[in-house]
């Protein structure tokens, strides 16, 4: 029946880090783990009651491997709701390998992907929107991905859809009983009542449907392209919102010839910053490619930084007219796109050279990327570009693809009925579009059963989750 | 007496017992028919009508596959009308009003002429059971017949009990004995059985009646029929007529209920919420003083009439007085009070698809011992219980009939999966793919299939080949031939439907909500093409159709093959449900007990919501 062998996967990222967990989950996980487990108070694994954590040893055949905390959870209370063991142990790629490997030897399996959600739904732990919920938020990587994720996981949009679903299934079921009782004297289905609540369904769809934009960019981070010539100091700047040394930095111009994408979290809202090679006309082949592809950056980026060396700007006055050349044409062609024009390295810069600038650039930003100066005013202009309104309202936003292309096609069949309704077409038929739209936003709210999403779902679980 | 063994055994000669007889028969096993009495087969116990919404839709499926239900209402009919014909061709829905006594006859001769059948007049006290499977019958008498199958066709005379007012007395129908043992034999051999209720109007002599206050309710001005074969078509018919109640017929009513057997207690079981006795109707609706009465003839020359709305079990003196105040009605003359009977049924969800019992084997049941109501409905599991012992005792593939292929496929798998609390009867609604199960297309969906079990003959099979050809050939007509706006500008001026500017194909002008066959005939190539492949008017119905559905039937063939890949989904038998812990308890329960074969059919069991799907495909997935 329900597979009750024993898997095994780590339940942290793979790679280095200053602790590691690993979860062991089946009937027999904590007969497994316990002769290789020495408490440092001398107790048997087994005898623990479920929610402990011991301190101790794993030793295999007198060899030391690690120190180590064990959890125990007992099921049916526990994630899957089997017996569960998470063993947090130091996190080098080797002792975490050594735990495994043993315990591979030892009775269990690995776990494969989605593995361990899956049992804790199969057990009843969760339902499919709450493991749905769970992969997202898995997933969310910043503030506002997590408030969605778990307003999903509470049940979300889900239960409006749920009720307007019902009100569209009773009239459907009125108009069933007009078409099977047209012999006899029954009351029909009120046609002003049902074009409203069409009209009310369509409303709210439609509302929906466009909150998966706002969604999908809260959810994959609002895409800000940077550009400037070479060596204007961007991946200083990326640095910068960073704090660390990710991207490249080097004096050498064109270190950054391809786009380099970084994702940065400014105020619980995800930010993918975009590195891309500047505009300026070029000889060298491979920095002409570069331009087209800052072209094809900006348009996909929601906003546009331009980013000037100041230093460059006061020492060459011909720069500051390819600057605004540079800035109308990326404006031209991207006329309702927000672009700030940041001069970089102001540190280097006296007022005088500002008021030069300022003469020739209206609506320029200083900022110096390598002493942090005016990069917290931009982070805060950066956040006003976006449209979080609907977020900080807690308004319903869609951000799972599967949810809104059920809306799609949800809106679709409701429009149908509504025209057939001005068409006067025989109720009949009419029924079939009304029970497509049952159907799409049944999908939505789980109470229809498409077998195709099921596996998506659990596909997009990483292995040990 | 017997000393042959027979191959199958018929008991009861309803639409049910009748139709399984004939099945079973004509593809060739020796048959015997087993009726307490042989003057009785083929009784419309009820209304004197077959067909209706849905209900039309199965008999023509019935008739498409080889059954005899469709030929003898032709036969016997007095009146035919095609419901709906304002809606979509789903929708249509053929009914005829029918010579009860006429009815009854034509089924006799019918099973008289076909070969193979035998019959023998006596009650079945019980079954003859040998390790698990029916190996014949015995009578009342203390008879052994012997069969490789049986068909319990029993209708409401297990065990039946009538009801008028406070008076009860054991009976199958009015006059007639009521069946036991076989209940009681059932029992012990492990089966579930229930009760249930129904009911049916008082006869009264149509010479007492006043029609001129009524509304007249003829048939349609150019009847059709339910047979694909060559059956007459009606040249003359007689009006129903229609009247109605009132809240002094509904106070006088309403005197009799503490008399009333259905509301001091005395029947429990559960009648037709859909066919509700007069008293019901009264009572659920108390808003509404007025009810309609269909005054139904029940046949070309008897002067008896069936009242239709009145059904009741009310004391007779108090049906009497109360019908005495209905527009008409006032010098009325009683043939016989309105009843309502009980009787045994067995939870259907005790049997296989084939309507075989999962109990005992080679055992088949059909109509209202299933719990169903409604001669179409029984004379369909008739037909198909006949079909199926007869293809089982020769070793051969099942007979069975998807969602999508048949109203039949519809009610045998609801009845199987799901059961019924209240007496079934089939809806239009209650198959999800109804513009696929249209009365016009029975015969392209069945006939094939009944050919190649060796029961559809081959002369029924050529005529549905030749209507599709020659419907095929038509919508090509439509689909390849252009029209210039000379030609058809005027026609759609007429309709007041958008004037086209260029010629376009026929195909699609004529998917114009508003634009018909009759307005396409106006057109001297279709009327050609008409005529020079001489196209009667099935065919042009069947084309007609086909165009102007065709989106529909598209979307809706669709559907079926979505459906069609959870049907593909099998569920090991014997699946043990109870170890899946996220099913709902009363999921667990009803999956244990009815054990669905597929993936898609558990989606059907009542009680089972689609998340416990989700569990279900998740875990067989892997």
């Amino acid at each position: 029946m329900i597979p009750n062998d024993n898997i095994i996967a780590l339940a942290t990222p793979s790679g280095a880090g200053a602790i590691a967990v690993i979860r062991i989950s089946g009937e027999k996980a904590i007969e497994i783990v316990a002769p290789f487990f020495q408490s440092a108070y001398g107790k048997d694994l087994t005898k623990k009651k479920s929610h402990t954590i011991s301190l101790g040893h794993m030793v295999e055949g007198g060899k030391l491997l690690d120190e180590v905390l064990v959890s125990v959870f007992k099921g049916p209370n526990s994630y899957t709701g089997e017996n569960v063991v998470e063993i947090s142990c130091h996190g080098s790629p080797f002792i975490q390998q050594q735990l495994i490997q043993l315990f591979l030897r030892n009775g269990c399996r690995m776990a494969e992907a989605g593995e361990f959600t899956l049992r804790a739904f199969l057990n009843g732990k969760m339902d499919l929107s709450q493991a749905e919920a769970v992969a997202d938020l898995i997933a969310s990587d910043n503030a506002a991905s997590h408030q969605i994720a778990m307003q999903q996981m509470r049940g979300g949009f889900s239960n409006e859809i749920k009720s307007l679903r019902q009100e569209l299934l009773n009239f459907a079921s009125l108009i069933e009983l007009e078409l099977d009782f047209s012999e006899e004297d029954v009351e029909f289905a009120d046609r002003t009542q049902f074009k409203e609540l069409l009209g009310r369904i369509r409303k709210v769809l439609k509302g929906l449907i466009d909150s998966f934009a706002v969604g999908n960019v809260i959810k994959n981070g609002i895409p800000v392209a940077i550009v400037g010539e070479p060596n204007v100091g961007k991946s200083t700047l990326l640095n910068a919102f960073l704090n660390e040394e990710r991207a490249l930095v080097s004096d050498i111009a064109g270190t950054t010839r391809d786009t380099i994408e970084d994702e940065i979290s400014i105020g619980g809202i995800g930010f993918r910053f975009i590195d891309t090679a500047g505009i300026r006309e070029t000889e060298d082949v491979v920095e002409g490619m570069g331009i087209k592809r800052t072209f094809e950056k900006i348009e996909q980026a929601q906003v546009v930084l331009l980013l000037v060396d100041g230093a460059k700007l006061r020492a060459d006055s011909d720069k500051l007219k390819n600057i605004v050349v540079d800035f109308e044409k990326i404006k031209n062609r991207n006329p309702q796109k927000p672009l700030l024009l940041l001069v970089n390295k102001a540190d280097t810069l006296t007022e005088k050279d500002k008021e030069n600038i300022g003469g020739a650039l209206s609506e320029v930003r200083y900022i110096s990327a390598k002493s942090g100066e005016g990069v917290e005013d931009l982070q805060n202009k950066l956040l006003e570009f976006v449209n979080t309104g609907a977020l900080r309202n807690n308004e319903t936003i869609v951000t799972n693809t599967r949810h809104y292309n059920s809306l799609l096609k949800a809106l679709e069949e409701i429009e149908k009925v509504q025209f057939g309704m001005e068409e006067g077409l025989s109720s009949d038929l009419m029924a079939i579009d009304v029970r497509e739209a049952l159907y799409h936003l049944g999908e939505i709210t789980g109470q229809v059963t498409n077998d195709e999403l099921l596996g998506n779902i659990f596909a997009n679980f990483c292995i040990g989750k | 007496m017997f000393g042959e063994e027979y191959d199958v055994i018929v008991v009861g000669g309803g639409h049910a017992g009748a139709e399984a007889a004939a099945a079973a028969a004509n593809m060739g096993s020796k048959t015997l028919l087993v009726t307490m009495n042989l003057q009785t087969i083929g009784q419309m116990s009820c209304n004197p009508a077959m067909g209706g919404i849905a209900k039309g839709q199965i008999v023509r499926e019935i008739d498409a596959l080889g059954g005899y239900s469709g030929i003898i209402t032709d036969k016997s009919a007095i009146q035919f009308k095609m419901l709906n014909k304002s809606k979509g061709p789903a929708m249509w829905s053929p009914r005829a009003q029918n010579d009860r006594m006429r009815f009854a006859e034509e089924w006799r001769l019918a099973l008289e002429r076909t070969p193979n059948v035998d019959f023998y007049q006596e009650m079945v006290g019980g079954l003859l059971i040998e390790k698990d499977k029916v190996v014949g019958v015995k009578t009342s008498l203390g008879i052994a017949i012997r069969s490789k199958a049986v068909v319990l066709t029993n209708g409401t005379f297990l065990n039946g009990l009538i009801h008028i007012g406070e008076k009860q007395f054991g009976g199958g129908r009015a006059g007639e004995k009521a069946a036991t043992g076989i209940t009681e034999q059932l029992l012990d051999l492990g089966f579930e059985s229930g009760r249930m209720k129904t009911g049916t109007p008082p006869r009264v002599d149509g010479r007492s009646l006043d029609h001129s206050v009524m509304i007249p309710q003829p048939g349609d001005v150019v009847p059709e029929k339910f047979s694909y074969l060559d059956t007459p078509v009606l040249t003359t018919q007689r009006d129903c007529h229609m009247t109605h109640t009132s809240a002094l017929v509904h106070d006088l009513l309403r005197e009799g209920f503490d008399r009333s057997p259905m509301f001091n207690g005395r029947i429990k079981s559960i009648g037709p919420r859909y066919c509700p006795s007069i008293e019901d109707k009264i009572n659920r609706f108390a808003d509404k003083d007025s009810h309609q009465i269909f005054v139904e003839p029940e046949g070309w020359n008897t002067v008896e009439v069936y009242v239709n709305g009145f059904s009741t079990s009310l004391p007779e003196d108090v049906q009497y007085k109360a019908l005495r105040s209905v527009k008409g009605f006032e010098n009325v003359k009683f043939f016989r009070p309105g009843y309502a009977i009980e009787y045994d049924y067995f939870p259907p969800t005790q049997l296989k698809h084939t309507l075989e019992t999962k109990l005992v084997q080679n055992l088949y049941f059909a109509g209202q011992i299933n719990g169903t109501t409604g001669y179409e409905e029984a004379a369909s599991q008739g037909l198909m219980a006949g079909i199926n012992a007869h293809l089982k005792i020769n070793e051969k593939e099942d007979f069975i009939l998807q969602r999508d292929e048949a109203y039949i496929g519809v009610l045998i798998d609801d009845l199987i999966t799901k059961g019924t609390e209240e007496p079934y009867r089939m809806f239009t609604s209650r198959a999800e793919y109804r513009t696929l199960l249209r009365q016009d297309n029975a015969d392209l969906r069945l006939t094939p299939r009944s050919f190649e079990i060796g029961l559809a003959k081959e002369n029924r099979l050529k005529r549905m080949e030749e209507k599709e050809k020659k419907s095929d050939a038509f919508v090509s007509f439509f689909r390849e031939t252009s029209v210039r706006p000379e030609e058809i500008n005027p026609i759609l001026d007429s309709v007041n439907s958008a004037l086209v500017k260029q010629s376009d194909k026929m195909f699609k002008v004529f998917s114009r909500p508003k634009v018909t066959m009759e307005h396409m005939l106006q057109l001297d190539a279709v009327s050609s093409f008409v005529d020079e492949n001489n196209l009667d008017r099935e065919v042009l119905e069947q084309a007609e159709i086909q165009v102007k559905y065709s989106g529909y039937i598209e979307k809706e063939k669709n559907n079926a093959d979505k459906l069609l890949r959870l049907e593909g989904v099998k569920i090991p038998k014997n699946f043990d449900y109870s170890k899946l812990k996220s099913l709902s308890y009363e999921a667990r329960e009803k999956l244990n007990s009815i054990q669905p074969v597929t993936i898609a059919q558990a989606a059907r069991v009542s009680g089972v919501n689609p998340s416990d799907i989700s569990v279900l495909l998740v875990y067989l997935g892997r």
